[in-house]
């Protein structure tokens, strides 16, 4: 049915921004605190920290990530269910794995990759079921 | 130990009925007309007029915190890990909550997930 493969495309798109957003906005604030330096834990310290974070465009683009994380999140939860979306959010820990052995040549343990084998088949066979099991969402369609 | 039970308690349990109240309030306000920045907008700015919206914020929040306090206490081979039943309270939640068809593929995937995340998270 044409309406179910748009329903999946879409599905997947979403779930794809979600992961691509999440993951690339925390690689962007785990870069900005490393340009920071350590955060002391003294009154002085923690407000010059404040400073030198709401300063740092690194740290900026982490949040815009994060905020179009949230946003995408919010916006595939308004047709998919819940149950569908959350298990194929761990895909954003294969894809890691795979980005830390292609980009950091990072040597990855066989359990780990059992464990990402794992992910993966969980992640497919929750793709495989039915985007949307609840006509929520059908009654209340934006009309505009 | 106590308190990390308790704390893990309240990371499972705010992320799982934040999310679920956010998923509540997205069904309500239903989903955008097009999947454009004008429409994605208008939806965005619906969702947070939304009541739910608001009792998810706080339950994300509360999760967030006990996250960051357990990462204090406890290695993150142990938090991430302990902190993926979530996947399984979550799909519980969708179930009994929210009246999603969770039929066995779809919970024999969150098994898989949840497993593959606690044996990637121990490294």
């Amino acid at each position: 049915m044409a309406s179910e493969r748009r329903l999946r495309i879409k599905t997947l798109v979403m779930v794809l921004a979600m992961v691509v957003c999440a993951n690339v906005g925390d690689l962007m604030l785990k870069r900005g605190m490393t340009q920071i330096g350590a955060v002391k834990i003294a009154p002085n310290a923690l407000a010059h920290t404040f400073v030198m974070t709401i300063t740092n465009a690194t740290i900026w683009v982490g949040i815009l990530f994060l905020i179009g994380f949230m946003a995408s999140y919010m916006t595939v939860l308004s047709w998919a269910d819940y149950s569908y979306v959350m298990p194929a959010g761990a895909f954003g820990y294969a894809i890691l794995t795979l980005l830390a052995v292609v980009f950091l040549h990072e040597s990855v343990s066989p359990r780990r990759w059992v464990g990402v084998l794992l992910i993966c088949i969980g992640v497919l066979l929750v793709g495989q079921t039915k985007p949307n099991t609840t006509s929520a969402n059908e009654m209340q369609k934006v009309s505009a | 130990m106590i308190g990390t039970i308790l704390l893990l308690a309240v990371l499972i349990c705010g992320s799982t009925f934040g999310e679920i109240a956010m998923t509540y309030g997205m069904k309500a306000i239903g989903e955008p007309a097009r999947l454009r920045p004008k429409a994605l907008l208008i939806f965005l700015g619906r969702a947070v007029c939304n009541g739910w919206f608001w009792v998810a914020v706080p339950l994300m929040a509360l999760s967030f915190y006990a996250l960051l306090v357990l990462l204090s206490w406890q290695p993150i081979s142990f938090v991430i890990p302990a902190s993926a039943l979530s996947y399984v309270v979550g799909t519980l939640g969708a179930k009994y909550i929210l009246k999603e068809d969770v039929n066995a593929a779809r919970w024999t995937g969150v098994i898989l997930v949840c497993l593959g995340v606690v044996l990637v998270a121990m490294g």
